[in-house]
């Protein structure tokens, strides 16, 4: 599923529906990480973990909104679960992304994994077990952007920026200004692939 | 990708950068406390390996581990090939019990071609007679890239017996792939025939190409494989094409040293050259771990590509 800008505003003018623009994301991540802020009891001793590509860029957003609220700067990461995935033969082996764990690494830590869109759950447990040959931390909890339902595994996210009720023939695709210039998160039917 | 790495030259330009990038982020296991993937469990990589070879081979079985693979190790040596088995009848052996890969190497150039055409899974060439070894090309390019950055316009110098050497004719077409400008130093007697369709240039004076490299990368002479005299004495082919300290002085500041090993110190390099600090040479065998990590799971990570038996 990969698709350029120019696709994306095309799909948005025509049919494909918005579900958050913007300032929604922006109200979302907010609300996101005055959450973590209270869980964690003023994010002491947290790490947040994206998951590349789109994951990393929420958690760097993340972490700068709790630096604006509390003062402090948590450390950020990106954690690539590509050769933990159990889809691996279902495709041409695919190039894997960036994994960088903070100078402290995780151990004791409370980890946030952060991705954009939480569905199968199959993504999250890969990410549970690459974390488990990283080290040993003292939780892990799980931030999406959107939650779509449908899950196939036992898995559920600590914090949510939206629940969507979906289709499984829908296709929901999340843009942000860092990697598409735009911050959206759209709905998109099956034949509009 | 191909379903079989057999020549530097059935990569493109983007295959050798997915595998380098591949590398690139693979390295970083080495340094982890927990150094194994689960990426390929269930899969078998054999070695067979008709000729001695220390790094290679324990270097391609530590990457399959790595990767959670299960490695048969062959040698010739022990085998019934020393019973006069065929190389057909030994793929057909490794073809019923299932290798999802095979690795090879062999005295002959070709037998990894023909091997492929014999069995289901993917086969990796390490080493066929004086033809190629992609996947040390591939991790001498790697090691450039870490020390230089991008290969592109890189200037670099290959010196030696390029005549016996299977890594010279990988590198030349691999780092010729990747943009870098690739000179052949060496004898006239040691250039093969048909040097001239190489995409590389040629040159006897080393001395004259030492001022202008990036990357000087000596090869063994290869006596096993000499069945002639290609030159007069050690001495003199050392004085000439040899690497001491003075030449050393000549390239520019930044450049490196590297050599594919085993080392003949004395003959082709000298020991204090090669223990410097602008030598690679051992971060060239730790390099040599991560790419070909980079290739079994690239080769072997994904959908089964569907082969076919010829």
């Amino acid at each position: 599923m990969v698709f350029s800008l120019a696709d994306a505003i095309s799909h948005a003018q025509s049919s494909a529906r918005a579900v958050l623009e913007g300032p929604d994301i922006n109200r979302a991540l907010i609300r996101i990480s005055h959450e973590i802020l209270e869980r964690t009891k003023g994010a002491q001793d947290i790490v947040l973990l994206g998951i590349p590509t789109r994951g990393v860029h929420l958690a760097h957003r993340l972490a700068a909104h709790i630096r604006q609220f509390e003062g402090r700067s948590v450390p950020v990461g990106s954690l690539d679960v590509t050769m933990y995935r159990d889809d691996l033969r279902l495709r041409p082996a695919r190039a894997l992304g960036r994994t960088e764990l903070p100078a402290d690494g995780i151990d004791g830590k409370i980890v946030v994994l952060v991705d954009d869109v939480l569905y199968s759950g199959r993504t999250v447990r890969s990410a549970l077990d690459a974390l488990n040959d990283l080290g040993r931390p003292q939780a892990v909890q799980l931030a999406a952007l959107v939650d779509r339902g449908h899950r196939e595994l036992p898995i559920r996210p600590d914090y949510v920026g939206k629940n969507l009720p979906t289709s499984k023939s829908e296709i929901v695709k999340v843009y942000l200004e860092e990697n598409d210039g735009r911050d959206a998160v759209l709905l998109l039917k099956e034949d509009e692939k | 990708m191909k379903r079989h790495l057999i020549s530097a030259a059935d990569l493109s330009r983007d295959d050798a950068l997915l595998i380098l990038d591949t590398a690139d982020e693979l390295a970083k296991i080495s340094e982890r406390s927990i150094k194994k993937l689960p990426t390929l469990r269930g899969r078998t990589v054999v070695n067979l390996f008709f000729e001695d070879s220390t790094r290679t081979r324990i270097s391609f079985e530590a990457a399959a581990k790595r990767l959670s693979a299960d490695v048969i190790n062959f040698s010739a040596k022990g085998s019934s090939v020393s019973k006069g088995e065929s190389l057909k009848d030994t793929a057909l052996t490794l073809e019923a019990m299932g290798a999802d890969a095979v690795v090879i190497r062999h005295g002959a150039s070709g037998a990894p071609h023909r091997l492929a055409t014999w069995v289901r899974g993917s086969v990796v060439n390490a080493g066929d007679g004086t033809h190629e070894h992609p996947t040390q090309a591939l991790l001498d390019a790697f090691t450039m890239r870490r020390r230089l950055g991008s290969l592109d316009g890189r200037k670099i110098t290959i010196v030696g017996d390029v005549l016996h050497s299977r890594v010279a004719r990988s590198n030349v077409l691999l780092l010729s792939t990747l943009g870098a400008e690739v000179t052949l130093v060496a004898p006239p007697t040691l250039f093969p025939v048909s040097v001239d369709s190489w995409p590389c240039q040629i040159s006897y004076d080393l001395d004259a190409v030492l001022p202008k490299s990036d990357v000087v990368m000596m090869l063994r002479v290869q006596r096993e494989r000499m069945n002639a005299a290609f030159f007069p004495t050690e001495r003199e082919y050392s004085r000439r094409y040899g690497l001491d300290r003075d030449r050393v002085a000549r390239m520019p500041d930044e450049a490196i040293v590297m050599h594919p090993g085993p080392m003949n110190r004395g003959m082709e390099i000298a020991a204090e050259v090669a223990d410097s600090p602008r030598s690679t040479i051992v971060e060239q065998v730790a390099n040599g771990v991560t790419t070909r990590m980079a290739v079994l799971y690239l080769l072997l990570g994904g959908a089964d590509l569907g082969g076919e038996i010829q």
